[in-house]
């Protein structure tokens, strides 16, 4: 699946529609998987089934979705919850930033921007990153829409199965669904990435990720990007001095 | 406390995270979009990622702190090693390593 598409899909229609289509496949199976284990966890925490739907359609991002369900159930206060989601997910803030150049398209409306911002999130977001550049502007937001609609839908679907199959599936099996996610984010983050500013901010953040966590787990995550980041970035900086 | 506040809980929780992407949005636009701060913010992006997976893997909660250290960088291994054999089939090194993991904490 990473062979190469610098073709376009023909029409914004075909965009999101093929989009969607390319979706369903391992992006689906594993988010689907890892939303199987959100459900579980909902029902674990004392939740509805209402309360676990409400979280994925308003709050679609699963680190902090399942920060917040563990929190809520040992009953932290609502500041201390708003802080760790804040903390968890200040990550969709530089992945906007950095997917927003390649979905901008002449004559697109404001507000088409701020609704496809509620669909960045990590899996959908490395499609993205890696396909849009290479798709002509005016598919470049159909591609988001059709790729992450369908994971969007596909893990709202997830979290009422995994809700309804919660403590019927053998903890071995849940362990392995729960390790579904990570190595999935693993292998797509490093499938393609060309750019070495980014390898190297990469294999510095898995370095100092854990150890950063060890430190401060609050902050832990934030500090990685901010110092691995920088640290990647810096010689690029030195051999491309004139570049704005 | 009763339901409602199981609600208020979310919504926070819904505000917070789209503040984030809207603010991404609102920004962008003041952004050079090949310049060095856009790179910068790339670097940074794909550097939390890894330090988040890398966290999930070495220092996981939940079920997965369970099993060991070593098994779970053992079904890393494995799922990379199906990857790169299998011509970079994600779907397949994915599994790989999730069945590892279950054989191997068995």
């Amino acid at each position: 699946m990473n062979g190469c598409f610098s073709e376009s899909f023909g029409s914004p229609a075909r965009a999101f529609l093929g989009a969607a289509r390319e979706a369903l496949g391992a992006p689906a199976l594993v988010l689907g998987a890892s939303y199987i284990g959100f459900g579980s966890l909902v029902r674990a925490s004392d939740m509805t089934v209402a309360m676990g739907l409400y979280s994925t359609f308003s709050g679609w991002a699963l680190p902090g979705q399942v920060a917040l369900v563990e929190l809520y159930a040992v009953g932290a206060s609502l500041a201390a919850i708003i802080v760790a989601v804040a903390l968890t997910n200040v990550r969709l803030l530089p992945m906007t930033l950095a997917l927003m150049p390649h979905l901008r398209a002449p004559g697109t409306k404001r507000w088409v921007y701020y609704l496809a911002a509620h669909l960045i999130a990590v899996t959908g977001w490395v499609n993205a990153m890696r396909r849009c550049p290479e798709l002509p502007e005016e598919e470049r937001l159909p591609f988001l829409f059709g790729f992450s609609g369908m994971l969007w839908v596909v893990c709202l679907v997830a979290t009422v199965a995994g809700y309804y199959l919660a403590g019927s599936v053998p903890a071995q099996v849940s362990l392995g669904l729960v390790f579904l996610n990570p190595i999935y984010f693993m292998l797509v983050l490093t499938a393609d990435l060309r750019d070495p500013a980014r390898l190297r901010a990469m294999a510095l953040g898995a370095m100092l990720g854990p150890l950063f966590y060890f430190v401060d787990p609050d902050w832990g995550l934030l500090l990685t990007g901010v110092v691995a980041g920088t640290l990647g970035w810096l010689p690029k900086l030195v051999r491309t001095p004139s570049r704005g | 406390m009763g339901d409602y506040w199981a609600y208020v809980v979310l919504t926070a929780g819904a505000a917070i995270t789209y503040f984030w992407r809207g603010l991404g949005i609102a920004m962008a636009g003041r952004l050079r979009p090949n310049g060095r701060v856009m790179d910068w913010i790339g670097c940074v992006a794909y550097a939390l990622l890894a330090g988040l997976i890398s966290r999930m893997i070495v220092v996981p909660i939940g079920p997965l702190a369970e099993t060991t250290l070593t098994v779970r960088l053992a079904s890393v291994a494995i799922a990379l090693a199906m990857f790169l054999a299998l011509r970079r089939n994600v779907l397949l090194g994915v599994v790989a390593g999730a069945t590892a993991l279950v054989l191997l904490s068995g």
